[in-house]
This record gives structure tokens, sequence and C-alpha cells, in this order.
């Protein structure tokens, strides 16, 4: 029996077209001053740089709104962190190891699942990862890319980060403040930035009152071990 | 038109005479700490189905808990399967435990409905003496089922013979909510109608007017009917799906893989005919020519996933040999699997909820279902929030497909357990890692559960961090009344001068990297 991964342009028709053009899906009131508009736009790619938290925290607006969200190939995603920052479990699909076919998977899911959250990962064929940009604008889905995606529509990278709460042996984390910078092509062109708390006391992003006049924020070295859990 | 005469027999408590409880034993099958069910001896003691866990270790101390396994059930009843198809051929399998038969033409060969009965209660207990089956025979299998199930619990009386035309009035005395329709016997018990001889006595006409077609469904088996009206038609060749297997799949796994995209396309050629399909025969063939048959009926519709786990029981028991068929175990790979759909009824559909929600849900079942083929079923799992202490404990992945049951209670106090927020980053294998004081030396946690010096440098992930903040140690000490699996770890929280923040945790191997708060 022929078990092959389906080709990408053949897998377009095994699922209803979706009627109508889509409503933004919202985002948590601390990240709307990064993204155009306030709104997570249909068919983009969002890539993160420097936090998983920035990831969930963006996925948060949308399911909060009743949008169906995956992670693929993030096996280490703290999944009581993301129920935390306002994910519904009850609509959130694992795929914990795609390896190779991640391109695939995430043409997959495009069709259904209204949010995808995908660390790239494995070998990445220059032209999958184009077909599949594709395949995201004409299904009108969003992706939460974590790490490197060229050509994401926007860019957000923490640059400064530091936590609160934590003594010389007392006290616990509580919330931790950064600045994330945004940039992006099109209507995102215009660098812009803001500081909030991600995660905030409740475990979701909360905006940061600037005027509160916290110590200056710790700039974030460039080291990729940090926000990655384990190679895929 | 009156319904088929059909024999029906009842194993009393599959699932435990399956799992080999003895009859004398207490016993229950417990899902998500409720009992799903019970046999005499746990009854006799007041357990019953629906029946907390706790609460039924208290009723009867001695209470033996016997896991949920659909496929040790189904594997366990093949042997039942086959002594039946030496009495009469066609066994239908309803659900493990309970089987039905056309019981017309067997009857008049055999003698006599008493006749037939009695010989499927011998062959069952020639075959499987701790079966403990009843039989029935009745006009539809609804009549027959009830009588088999429920009737007397007398046991010298093994086999109920209804008389032809005689099910309406054996049904009459029935409650309305045995016809597994809770919304509507609520309803109609608020409406004065409490027996299916009440339910009987209303006009059919109005009865579909007011109450849809569910209640259409439950007045035609009130009145002794057939569920749905016998259609003329019968399904055209083209439904009948088949997949050949080059080379023969010697093992169970290989052919679910395949026959999922076999049960789909089987799905998708009755929906564009408007049918579904209540019973369905599985055929597998062995590159000997060896073959196995089974039907297999549904009370609603037969989903395709329905049809995958159906395909899954018949094959494990065969090809595992457990199942002794007329012919032995097959000598060689499976080759040929073909879905054949037996009797098919119009679609009458479903409403779709208001909001949509069941279309997206629908929707999305589908492309995982794509992703499971390309991946393999495990890869796609779905997040159950569970009781623990961890970050890592306290949600639990379960398979897309399988229920969403949380193995411990979530909402119990779990002392101990981490404070708000929780780390983005749950290492799935934890990283060795190094914490020093500011003499350089190593840092360690004595008995007293004291850190012999305040951390200042911690090694994470190869490099050295210096710390700016931490607290701990948070001891977690779990199951200490059992040496085998008690696990003792001292969490830290540990904030460096990047920004990062870190748990780790130390254990008697030394320190581990937990979890990252990126």
């Amino acid at each position: 029996m022929a078990l092959a991964a389906p080709a990408l342009p053949e897998a377009a028709h095994l699922a209803a077209p979706r009627t109508g053009h889509r409503e933004p899906w919202p985002v948590v009131p601390a990240l709307a001053a990064l993204l155009p508009g306030g709104v997570l736009r249909p068919g983009t790619v969002v890539a993160v740089e420097g936090a998983t938290s920035l990831a969930l925290a963006l996925l948060a607006g949308a399911a909060t709104a009743g949008a169906w969200c995956g992670v693929v190939g993030v096996p280490g995603v703290g999944l009581v962190a993301t129920a935390e920052h306002g994910v519904d479990l009850d609509r959130l699909v694992l795929v914990a190891h795609p390896g190779d076919a991640w391109t695939t998977v995430v043409a997959t899911l495009v069709e259904a699942v209204d949010v995808v959250l995908v660390r790239p990962a494995g070998r990445r064929q220059e032209a999958d990862v184009r077909r599949l940009a594709a395949r995201i604008r004409e299904r009108e889905a969003v992706v939460v890319a974590l790490g490197g995606w060229d050509g994401a529509d926007v860019r957000l990278t923490v640059a400064r980060s530091r936590w609160e709460g934590l003594g010389a042996g007392h006290g616990h984390l509580r919330a931790r403040r950064v600045e994330v910078q945004a940039t992006g092509r099109g209507a995102a062109a215009r660098p812009r930035s803001t500081v909030l708390w991600l995660p905030g006391p409740s475990g979701r992003a909360e905006p940061a009152d600037v005027a509160t006049g916290a110590p200056p924020l710790a700039a974030v070295p460039a080291h990729p071990t940090t926000s990655r859990a384990r190679p895929a | 038109m009156s319904a088929v005469r059909t024999l029906v027999v009842a194993c009393a408590d599959w699932p435990l005479t399956a799992a080999g409880v003895a009859a004398d034993v207490p016993a229950a099958v417990v899902v998500a700490q409720r009992v799903t069910a019970a046999n005499s001896a746990a009854r006799a003691d007041g357990v019953l189905p629906g029946l907390r866990r706790r609460l039924a270790q208290g009723r009867c101390p001695d209470l033996m808990l016997v896991d949920d396994d659909a496929l040790r059930d189904a594997v366990a009843f093949e042997p039942v399967a086959i002594a039946l198809e030496q009495v009469a051929p066609g066994v239908e399998i309803v659900r493990p435990g309970l089987c039905a038969i056309a019981a017309g033409a067997p009857a008049r060969y055999a003698g006599g409905d008493d006749v037939l009965a009695a010989q499927a209660v011998a062959a069952v207990d020639t075959a499987m003496p701790s079966a403990r089956c009843r039989v029935a025979i009745a006009d539809g299998p609804f009549a027959a089922e009830l009588a088999a199930t429920t009737g007397t619990r007398d046991d010298d009386a093994r086999h109920v013979v209804v008389p032809p035309g005689r099910s309406r009035q054996f049904l009459a005395a029935y409650a309305v909510d045995v016809l597994g329709l809770p919304a509507l016997a609520d309803l109609l018990h608020r409406l004065g109608v409490h027996t299916l001889g009440d339910l009987a006595a209303l006009p059919s006409a109005s009865v579909g007017s007011r109450f849809g077609p569910d209640a259409a469904l439950a007045h035609r088996l009130a009145r002794g009917l057939d569920a749905r009206p016998v259609t003329a038609r019968t399904p055209p060749p083209e439904l009948t799906a088949q997949l050949e297997l080059d080379p023969p799949a010697v093992q169970v796994e290989q052919v679910l893989f395949a026959a999922k995209g076999l049960a789909d396309r089987f799905s998708a050629g009755l929906t564009a005919h408007g049918l579904t399909c209540q019973r369905i025969s599985i055929e597998a063939e062995t590159e000997h020519g060896e073959r196995l048959t089974r039907l297999w009926r549904h009370d609603s519709a037969l989903t395709a996933a329905a049809i995958v786990d159906r395909v899954r029981w018949q094959l494990d028991g065969w090809l595992s040999g457990t199942a002794k068929s007329a012919d032995g175990p097959p000598t060689g790979g499976l080759a040929l699997v073909r879905l054949v759909p037996d009797q098919v009824s119009a679609d009458v559909g479903r409403q779709l909820g208001l909001w949509g929600a069941e279309e997206s849900l629908e929707r999305v079942a589908r492309a995982l279902a794509r992703v499971q083929g390309i991946l393999g079923p495990d890869a796609v799992t779905t997040p159950v929030a569970t009781g623990g202490r961890d970050p890592g404990d306290r949600v639990t992945e379960v398979r897309w497909g399988d229920p969403r049951v949380a193995a411990k209670p979530a909402d119990r106090p779990w002392p101990g357990s981490l404070p708000t927020p929780s780390p983005a980053t749950v290492l799935p294998d934890p990283r060795p890692a190094q914490v020093v004081g500011a003499d350089g030396g190593p840092v360690a946690v004595d008995e007293r559960c004291e850190v012999t010096a305040a951390p200042a440098r911690v090694s994470v992930g190869g490099r050295w961090l210096d710390v700016v903040g931490w607290a701990g140690p948070w001891p977690a000490l779990e199951r200490w009344w059992d040496p085998h699996t008690t696990d003792v770890r001292t969490r830290f929280q540990v904030a460096t001068d990047d920004g990062g923040a870190w748990l780790v945790t130390a254990r008697a191997d030394g320190w581990w990297l937990e979890a990252v708060y990126d």
C-alpha cells in the first residue's frame, strides 16, 4: 500500500474550502501595540524569537475568541503555562515530533486549525517553505513560528527581560518585565517596541505601566539555547 | 411491517468475564473514577454503575478493580461468536458480550424457537462456561435484547421466547427509559407517558411531527416494529470498499494504518449517496485464501473511527490466534480487507450546533486524521489538565481520538505544587546542571533540607551564569510509603543575570534543569 505523505498541492481539495473572508483574530491587549491594526491577520506568519511565552501569549488572544490552536514540533511547550496564558486545552492539539515532515503537517493543519505554533526544524527545503507560506495565505490561517522564518510578515524579538519576585533564598518568580521589538513587512515595516509583563503574576501577558520607574532591564545576550527546549 | 425474528445472546457483565474474574469475586470496571460495570457479586454489595470508585470500595472493601479495555473484551468474545456460528449463520456482534442472529430460518430448521434457543445456550456453555449467557428470541433486536438482558433473573430460565406478534405486549410494561434516549424519556415522563405501552398507544404521525425523528424511531420500537422501515434497496456494489495489502500484513497495526483510509473512503461513499450504515460486514482474507467475515451492528450510524475499532477487534483475535475459528488461526499474512455495507438506510441528518462548533470540530478531526495517517496514530495528542505537583505532571497528553480522561483529578489540593506563573518550556528529558556557591564549591542539599551554600553561579546548557536571585529548596516527597516508587526532589527557582529564570532540582544524582521560564 502506498503511504507516501500527500504532496502539498494535492491536499488542497481534501477539505471543503472555507467560504468568505475571515475576520482577524484579536490579541491580548498587552501585545496590541506590536501588531499592525492590533490584530493577528489571517494568512500571515509571525516569527517569535527569544521567548516561548511570547508565542503562547499570541495564541491566547485568538484562543479566547474561539480559535483552534495547534503546536507542531515543540515537545517542551509548557502546557500548564499555555493554559495560564488563556489557551483552552480542549481546543489545543499537539504534534510533538513531526521531524522532516513539519511542512506537510503544518500544511495539513492549517486546513482546519486556526492558529498553528511551529518550531521549524529538520531539513527545510526552500521550495517547501515557500509553498507552505502560500498555503497559509490561501487557507487564511495564522502561523506563529518559534525561531526564524524567512519572509515572516511580523517578527517579534525579546530585547530585554528581567524577572521580579526572587530574593536571595526567598520569594518566588512572580512576573517578568520584557521589552519586545517588532519589525516586519508591509504594514508592519515601521519598527515598534513595547514593554509588558510576560507573564504577569496571573500567568497571562499584561500591559506594563511604564511610569512605575522599575529598575532597568537586563539586556538579553544572543544565545540560542535558552529559548530552545531541545533540538527536534 | 413487523420486525424480523431475532435471537439475541447476552453475556452478563461481559467486561468482567472477559478479564477472567470468577463469578463469586466482587469486581467492577472503573473509568475516570466511576464504576461502569459491576458483576452480580459486587451488585449484591450495592456497587452499581455510576457509583464513584471510593464509594464503591467503601461499600465493598474486597472489590477487585478491572481496567476498561475494549480490545480485551472483543478478543475474548470471539470464541462465543464462533460457537454461535455453528448453531446459526450470520452472527452480528452488537458489542462484545452481546450479539444477534436472524432467527427465522434457523428456527424452522431446528424445529422451533425453543429448540434453537436451547442449542444456542448449549453452544456457548460448551465454548465458554464462564460466559453465563442468556438467550432470547423475539420480534426485532430491540425486544430480544431487552428480554435477554432484563426479564426474569431466574437462573433456571436461560432462554426466553417471546411468541411472534407478541413483542408489543411484552414491551408494554417497560419504562420509556430503556430506549436509551434520556432526553426523550425525561420529556415523556413529564407528559405522563411512563411506559412503552403508553408510548405505543399514541398515534404515530403525531409522535413524529411533535417529537422529531428520535421519537418516531422510539415509537416504532415500542410497537414491536423494526427501528427503521426496511428499505427495499440493496446497497449499490460500489459502496463496498476494499484494500489489498501487498506485501501481506502480519501485524494488526499495519492493517489498521491502512484501514483508516479505507474506512474514510467507505464513509465518504455512503455520505455521497445520502446513506448511513447500521450493519457492516468486515471481511479479511489471508494470502492463502483463509477468510474471516464478521457482521457488526451499531445502534446509530457507524462512523469511520468506529469501523476502524471493529476492524481492530476482529483482526486482533484472529491474527493473534486466541480465537479458535473453525479452521484455526490463519497460516499467512493478511492480503485483503473488505468493508461491505450490509444494512443501510437514508441518512436523516443531524442538526448542527448554532455556532458551528461541531462543524469546526469535524473539520479539525479530519485534518488530524490525515496527520495521523502521515506520522502514525500516536503522533497527535491533546492535553488534559490533571493533578500533580510539577509543571510537567499537571497536564497529561492523550492520543487524539482517545477519551479525554484525566488520570488524577486536577481540582484537589496538591501541596507542594509550584506557584503561578508556570514555566513556558518544560524539558521532556531533564538536562544535567551545576550549581556552585560564591567560593566555587558545589552546592548540595542536606538531610534537613537546607542548602550548604547560597547558589552564586549556575551552569545550564553548558553556559555559566551569575545568579541574581534564587528561592528554595522546595521539597516534594512523593509516595514516601512505597520504597519502589518514592521520589525525593528539592526544587529551586533561579534567576540569572541574562534575564532568564530556571527551574532546577537537586536529586540524589545531582542537579538537573527541569524547566525554563522563557
